[in-house]
């Protein structure tokens, strides 16, 4: 694992909406190293989204960027040009998207989408580019890449199409790349063939991957860090190791709970109670806390900070449990099972 | 795709025999008789009668039907009962007016219409956008006899620089600079009536493709607002367009009624209402045909279009 490639902080993020300010990302640090693959879990609209398109800076038009920094090669990406944004999109930090049958566009070729992207960052003939885009094609598995480059994306099949957009987001060798759910419209038998894809390609280019997803066994077997968020902030970061074995923070364990497994024999799958809250209006203290069964009184005054969990340097969780003068409190039975689960399954590979 | 023009060929046969058949008895049961014409306070009912007879109306309307028919299908289109002329001619005499006011009003519209359009859905909320719909509002609300009318009494009777109507002021005939002065306000107010229908569906479209997914991908890849315009929405947003020209090729050939009237333009538009008004039979089965055979004709040419914009259409064998 080597130096720190990116580092986000403290970035606050809102959209503009006829029904006023909705804060959508409230706080959100952290670093990403070269090589790394961090895992960005959460439910819908927790902001995971949201924070990672800012990097990219691909928000729609009524986003504010309210607070915070993102740095990527000493410099800070919200304070650039548009233009020198474009020079790094694409180039520098590529993006997969969540839903292959809309991602690509209708009526061109894929094999000129693909070219597209190397042809607008890197001097050379179409020619030359189409050859690429080709030789990209080989190398995320798509049959026959001399002949189905000049096919339509309605040609494909949605694994097809999801390895296209896989080869066009590292046409130009991104040092970073952002996977928004890549596998959460596909079938879950090409779902892990994507991810295997990814991961290969990963380790063949030491590049960085953020995955966002909202589905903890998705991220089990390919992430290095798994970070956690809820309503717009990270609310427990560390390795994957230790979120599965040693998670700390309550929202966590319902994440956890709430994987189906083959393991757990009772015919009801754990849900977390309630809903997210509505970020048009923010809750005092932890946005967590009426779901939250194991919440303490402070919980609702005051937004809990990080806490170091052991004396690990890369675990942190944000909850009150964690303060010294907290009561001690026992995780759930299931996470218990779940750690063995874990150790059996997913785990094994690290 | 050679098959599939021969059966859409084939299928207009039928289509037009149909058309016919309605239009020949639909111009047959409007009020009045074309042998009115001809008659005169002290014609006896027996000379009024020889008058009908001597233009067929005498017979059952199936017999004139068949008539009609089949001096159609040897390319004779009859006379007119008004100047006993060849239909065909009055048609050929007329075309050609239309077809260059029309053409080039159109041609106007798109010229004008499209950029705005993009323009307007790229500025979307802005004054500018307000601006442009606003003036699209304010063209389609306007009647075209009115805005004809306005142009007539400004530029014609007030200012006195254009003409008020016709193609050709007498003894300037053939000259091209006399022609363009009558075809400037004609233009005008049929471009302004097409233009405005041409921008609401173009900003529409515009508006639709750039909230796709793959506009999104294409920003990612790095591509600047224009290279994404050009490569990415344009394409995509013809389809919706390129229906609204399907329908507006066939007035190409039909002509604009009400438009050709007030400005005098001899073409089609105004031979349908003259044909109407003195219910020349012959005359108005030849519109008829003539409109549905370019209505046939432009809808043709919009599916083949359709397909080669979008890869995902395909006709089948």
């Amino acid at each position: 694992m080597g130096e720190t490639i990116l580092s986000v902080k403290d970035l606050h993020i809102s959209f503009r909406t006829l029904d006023g300010k909705v804060s959508a990302v409230r706080g959100v640090t952290f670093d990403l190293k070269r090589g790394e693959t961090l895992a960005l879990v959460g439910e819908s609209g927790s902001g995971k989204s949201v924070s990672m398109k800012a990097i990219n800076r691909v928000l729609p038009g009524n986003t504010l960027y309210d607070q915070g920094e993102i740095i990527y090669e000493g410099q800070n990406l919200l304070k650039l040009s548009e233009s020198a944004m474009e020079k790094i999109r694409g180039r520098k930090i590529a993006m997969i998207f969540q839903d292959p049958m809309t991602s690509l566009n209708p009526t061109m070729s894929v094999g000129k989408q693909i070219a597209e992207s190397i042809l607008i960052h890197e001097d050379m003939s179409r020619e030359e580019a189409l050859e690429q885009a080709v030789e990209l094609m080989r190398l995320v598995g798509i049959r026959n890449p001399q002949e189905s480059w000049k096919n339509y994306p309605h040609q494909f099949s949605g694994g097809m199409r999801q390895r296209v957009m896989i080869a066009l987001s590292l046409a130009c060798k991104p040092d970073i790349l952002i996977a928004d759910e890549p596998t959460t419209a596909l079938d879950v038998t090409i779902q892990s063939q994507i991810l295997d894809l990814i991961d290969d390609l990963k380790k063949q280019l030491n590049m960085s991957v953020i995955f966002i997803t909202h589905d903890l066994g998705v991220v089990a077997h390919v992430a290095d860090k798994v970070a956690v968020m809820y309503a717009g902030r990270i609310v427990e970061i560390g390795t994957a190791e230790e979120i599965f074995y040693n998670p700390q923070h309550p929202y966590t364990w319902g994440l956890i709970c709430s994987m189906p497994s083959l393991d757990t024999k009772d015919a009801a799958l754990y849900s977390i109670p309630g809903s997210p809250p509505n970020l048009l209006h923010v809750p005092q203290g932890d946005a967590f806390a009426p779901r939250n069964a194991y919440a303490l009184e402070i919980d609702y005054e005051q937004q809990p900070p990080f806490f170091r969990v052991g004396n690990s340097a890369t675990h942190y969780a944000a909850t009150w449990l964690l303060a010294p003068e907290a009561p001690k409190v026992v995780p759930p039975a299931e996470i218990l099972k779940r750690q063995d689960v874990f150790k059996h399954t997913y785990l094994l590979q690290i | 795709m050679g098959t599939y023009i021969l059966k859409r060929l084939a299928i207009s046969i039928p289509v037009l025999f149909f058309i016919s058949v309605g239009a020949f008895v639909l111009v047959h049961l409007t009020p009045g008789d074309p042998a009115d014409m001809y008659i005169t306070p002290d014609m006896t009912q027996a000379q009024i009668e020889l008058t009908r007879a001597s233009l067929g109306l005498d017979r059952p309307l199936f017999i004139q039907y068949f008539d009609w028919i089949s001096n159609f299908l040897t390319g004779n289109l009859g006379f007119s009962f008004g100047n006993r002329q060849p239909v065909l001619d009055i048609i050929g005499q007329r075309l050609s007016p239309t077809l260059l006011l029309m053409s080039l009003s159109l041609l106007v519209a798109y010229l004008t219409a499209i950029p705005l359009g993009i323009i307007a859905a790229l500025r979307k909320d802005t004054l500018t956008d307000r601006f442009i719909i606003g003036w699209t509002f304010l063209n389609v609300s306007f009647p075209p006899f009115f805005l004809g009318l306005a142009l007539i009494y400004i530029f014609a009777v007030k200012l006195d620089i254009l003409p008020t109507g016709g193609m050709s002021v007498l003894g300037a005939e053939n000259g091209a600079e006399d022609l363009i002065m009558h075809l400037i306000l004609p233009v005008i107010v049929m471009a302004s009536q097409f233009s405005a229908n041409m921008i609401r569906y173009v900003r529409a479209s515009v508006i639709d493709v750039m909230h796709q997914n793959y506009i999104r991908t294409a920003l990612a890849k790095g591509l600047n607002r224009r290279q994404i315009l050009w490569h990415h929405v344009l394409r995509n947003s013809l389809i919706p367009i390129v229906t609204v020209i399907g329908t507006d090729l066939p007035k190409i050939i039909g002509g604009a009624v009400i438009t050709e009237q007030i400005f005098q333009w001899p073409g089609i538009g105004s031979l349908t209402v003259a044909a109407i008004n003195s219910r020349d039979y012959p005359i108005l089965m030849a519109i008829v045909i003539l409109s549905a055979v370019a209505v046939l004709i432009a809808n043709f040419v919009i599916d083949i279009l359709y397909a080669l914009i979008d890869p995902r259409i395909k006709y089948g064998k």
